[in-house]
């Protein structure tokens, strides 16, 4: 086979060409079985694959004797690019439309991609999370005490449940204002009580619009009006940084979002001055500080992103880099600025909503918590582990940046406990949660180490949207507004394939699914009219550095 | 399952009409030990009312060091009873059962309640820690007007043991649990009924969220939430907790180890209040399964149920003697002469509640908050 027309193959020097074996992902096809509709090539988000011309020669002898006839035929070929910008991100949107199953994207263990993605000096950026597909602390957490002979179990599918946790701080019960009078408990009239909200355990973690593209975003917040309203599980969701539809803010479904402001401050422009519009308030306000999946990076949206209605939105150009600030640029003392923004946020509302830090998970977790314990304004604190998806960030940032959540959370949960404060302060943990898709059992594992509830961002997405980004870095396209799926594009022809009310079925599905599951895990462990926070005593792991650091059994 | 007798009666009665009620409770192997709570104390107790009594188990070693610590702390010695025990198969006696009378420390006698409470719990925590290595000194109670008495081995034979047919010892108020032991080591500081600061009860079941209501309890920084040696003994504190700590009413104990859900709490004129005490007290709800039993202070007792109920209860008798026992037959034994009719199984919501005196039970529900 040579090529249709001479020029670099016909060179014997291709030394600074990389091979398709530097490559993460090598596309397989099969000339017999294509039929040359040029599909895969259409629709391949990288340009990976092209069309390709080239000639064949043949040697036929079709009498009694040898009588070698040469043939030359000009043939269509699938041909992969050796191109680090066109590298294949095995996405496999070929294999999806191809008629006749002749090609597919493979996974190449052996690949050197990352030394080369960083031509023109421009360093490896990405969506997508953590590429480690090891089994996490959390995934590793097994349920061992389980209740049968000392007392039976309790019946998952009979027996009531209540899967509900705490959102806002809680106040002890020495400083309720409360009086007996006669046998019975009232109010002391005039005094505050931080708001506290109930809500489902499982909280459908910070995705912005502008991240997210319409149909997802739109498919998510349907999901989440339908799970409230008709399912009776008040599952709440977060923004993101970037604001909300200006509908959304007037309407009495703002109850069930939680508001993101974070470093850029993006959409806040367009929130503050809908606030005399409001006829519900925000279910939370969640004020960023750091994210598990890039801890020291603020938010990025890239400016093909940047379309006519996230513009507005965010109060911004079209077309321009979105990048917040790696911290507050207001922050200089968690002891001053910290606390001066939740109480601006607070009082914004008239102290009337929760307002609550998420940092990203870290060695210095601790000491924001114990600064946090002594701020009676802060609702919660949210850790993002190490696993945590972002849509768009430094690869580098993502593979070696940020703590595993377990052990945060656990010494957090701990160090609450030390000061008998453990149910004042909510513990939002976040960042792998469902990352091999056992949604349920990481969320109980996560409680039982001491969180009061558990975020969710790239699960949701797979679930629910059948994002196909993994941890052997396929696809994770999401920053380029190429998603395949239309899940992180602001791009109509690639969101156009989303469709809005099959992701809202999906992640009804989600939810109810996870909750029988959380009834299996529960109700052999003799819990049900409370989550089983701290119940360190049901979890155990087969590692035993694992199992002293988180103060857990060990078992083999 | 653990079996539960209580007695309460306007009468003084003897501790064996408990241990009777629990023989015929009695299913399957059970050796693993009887505790006794007794309160409002008649024979020979009967005009020392406001004095405290020391409940604990000696060894020959750990007497002197025992006396001679309530000496130093200025404790001074009013009356002592010791059962007369007797050589029963199966009981390894040991050796000084007491039950000590005595007077306050000179500074003490006329200080406020309180301040007592907290030095006879100081006390008390002190001798155990000094007699807890080599189990020379076992204490159960130090508290006035009652009497803990705990010991391993069968309910009946322990009765026989102690000689409680025919020991001058005698109570109002008597609560009695044979110990199957289950889920954990055989320990004397195991055995039920548990009591701080006028607040006994007992418990049978398994308490699932023993783990996060100790790690609770522990941090409210109350010296006497220590211990832990049976899952039950949170019931006791979570009672001490609710009622003397917080200053609650005994009702909202029930409201606060099996709450209401938000919906319910609305039918409730004290729901605001609810919905607070719910989400600050979370982590002392139980899920059972468990019949818990217990008194107050004041002499009232009480009978509540996990939210499933999922342990049988029952309570039943005269005006002047009711029993609250783990099962129907219990009832029989300690009050067979009476209206079966009458008696009450409190279900998910109920909490049955006896005043002092025993002259009537109570059932509070908790969706109305009304008897």
């Amino acid at each position: 086979m040579e090529p249709a027309q001479s020029g670099l193959m016909n060179e014997t020097d291709q030394n600074h060409q990389l091979t398709l074996k530097d490559f993460p992902y090598i596309v397989n096809w099969n000339d017999s079985r294509c039929k040359r509709c040029g599909r895969c090539t259409a629709v391949c988000p990288v340009r990976a694959i092209s069309p390709g011309v080239v000639v064949r020669t043949q040697v036929t002898s079709e009498g009694a004797t040898p009588e070698p006839v040469k043939q030359r035929s000009v043939v269509q070929v699938v041909k992969q690019s050796n191109e680090i910008d066109q590298y294949c991100v095995g996405c496999a949107t070929c294999s999806l439309v191809c008629p006749n199953d002749a090609i597919e994207p493979q996974f190449n263990p052996n690949h050197r991609f990352l030394l080369f993605k960083n031509k023109g000096g421009d360093s490896y950026k990405r969506g997508g999370r953590r590429n480690d597909p090891s089994l996490s602390t959390i995934e590793q957490l097994k349920f061992t005490r389980i209740s049968m002979l000392t007392d039976p179990a309790l019946d998952a599918g009979r027996h009531e449940f209540r899967i509900r946790t705490y959102l806002g701080r809680v106040l002890p019960p020495e400083d309720l204002p409360v009086k007996v009078t006669g046998d019975t408990l009232g109010l002391i009239p005039n005094t505050f009580i931080p708001p506290v909200r109930e809500i489902y355990p499982i909280m459908i973690g910070s995705m912005s619009v502008g991240a997210l593209s319409p149909p997802m975003w739109e498919g998510l917040a349907m999901a989440v009006a339908y799970l409230n309203e008709e399912m009776g599980m008040p599952v709440a969701m977060a923004t993101g940084e970037g604001g909300v539809p200006p509908r959304l803010l007037r309407s009495r479904y703002l109850k069930y979002f939680i508001l993101q402001i974070a470093s850029g401050y993006f959409g806040w422009d367009e929130i503050v001055h809908s606030l005399p519009h409001m006829v519900e308030d925000p279910l939370a306000i969640e004020i960023k500080y750091g994210q598990g999946a890039k801890p020291g990076d603020g938010g990025l949206l890239m400016a093909y992103k940047v379309l006519k209605l996230i513009a507005e939105i965010r109060g911004v150009p079209m077309g321009v880099d979105l990048a917040s600030p790696p911290t507050h640029q207001t922050k200089y003392s968690i002891e001053e600025a910290v606390a001066k923004m939740i109480q601006s946020m607070s009082m914004a509302w008239g102290f009337r909503v929760p307002v609550f830090p998420k940092i990203s998970g870290s060695n210095t977790a601790k000491s924001v918590l114990n600064n946090l314990a002594r701020n009676p304004y802060a609702a919660a604190l949210s850790i993002d582990g190490e696993d945590g998806g972002t849509g768009a960030a430094f690869n580098v940032s993502m593979d070696k940046m940020g703590h595993p959540i377990a052990s945060n959370l656990r010494e957090c949960y701990l160090d609450l406990v030390s000061q008998g404060k453990q149910n004042e302060l909510p513990l939002i943990a976040s960042g792998g949660v469902g990352k091999r898709g056992n949604l349920a059992a990481n969320a109980a594992a996560l409680f039982m180490l001491g969180a009061s509830a558990v975020s969710i961002g790239k699960y949701i997405m797979q679930a629910a949207a059948d994002c196909l980004g993994d941890e052997y870095n396929r696809c994770n396209l999401c920053n380029t507004g190429r998603c395949p799926r239309g899940i992180t594009t602001q791009d109509p022809k690639l969101y156009r394939r989303l469709d809005s009310d099959r992701v809202a079925e999906r992640i009804v599905d989600v939810f109810v699914s996870a909750d029988t599951e959380l009834r299996k895990i529960f109700a052999p462990m003799g819990r049900s009219t409370e989550l089983p926070i701290g119940m360190s005593d049901g979890l155990s792991v087969a590692d035993k550095a694992i199992a002293e650091r988180l103060k857990i059994n060990y078992v083999c | 399952m653990c079996r539960l007798a209580a007695i309460t009666s306007d009468k003084y009665f003897s501790p064996m009409d408990n241990v009777l009620a629990l023989e015929t409770m009695k299913e399957g192997h059970d050796g693993s030990g009887m505790g006794l709570a007794m309160k409002d104390l008649g024979g020979e107790f009967k005009g020392m009312k406001d004095l405290p009594v020391l409940s604990c188990i000696c060894s020959k070693d750990g007497y002197p060091t025992l006396t001679e610590y309530m000496q130093k702390k200025g404790f001074v010695e009013r009356h002592t009873w010791a059962p007369k025990t007797r050589p029963v198969a199966g009981i390894q006696g040991r050796d000084y059962y007491l039950a000590k009378v005595y007077e306050y420390p000179e500074q003490y006698r006329d200080r406020e309640q309180s301040v007592k409470d907290d030095l006879l719990l100081r006390t008390r925590l002190e001798l155990k820690r000094m007699g807890q290595a080599d189990e020379s000194i076992v204490v159960f109670s130090f508290y006035p007007d009652v009497i803990m008495l705990k010991e391993v081995g069968d309910p009946l034979a322990l009765g026989e043991f102690f000689g409680l047919d025919k020991a001058n010892i005698k109570a109002k108020i008597i609560l009695a649990q044979g110990r199957q032991n289950t889920n954990y080591a055989i320990n004397l500081y195991a055995c039920h009924p548990f009591f701080l600061q006028g607040y006994g009860s007992m418990t049978n079941g398994e308490n699932t969220a023993f783990v996060p209501i100790r790690e609770y309890l522990t941090g409210r920084a109350h010296p006497g939430y220590t211990g832990y040696n049976s899952d039950s003994e949170v019931f006791t504190h979570i009672l001490h907790y609710v009622v003397r700590q917080l200053g609650f009413p005994l009702t909202y104990f029930k409201d606060t180890i099996t709450p209401l859900t938000l919906e319910e709490m609305a039918g409730r004129p004290d729901g605001d209040a609810l919905r607070l005490i719910k989400s600050s007290l979370r982590m002392l709800t139980i899920d059972g399964p468990n019949c818990n039993i217990g008194f107050l202070p004041d002499g009232t007792t009480f009978m509540v149920q996990d939210a499933k109920k999922l342990r049988p209860g029952a309570v039943g008798g005269v005006p002047g003697r009711y029993a609250l026992m783990s099962e129907e037959c219990g009832v029989d034994a300690a009050v067979p002469r009476r209206d079966k009719d009458t008696d009450v199984f409190p279900m998910k919501y109920d909490m049955v509640i006896i005043p002092p005196g025993a002259k009537e039970i109570k059932v509070w529900n908790q969706l109305r908050a009304a008897s």
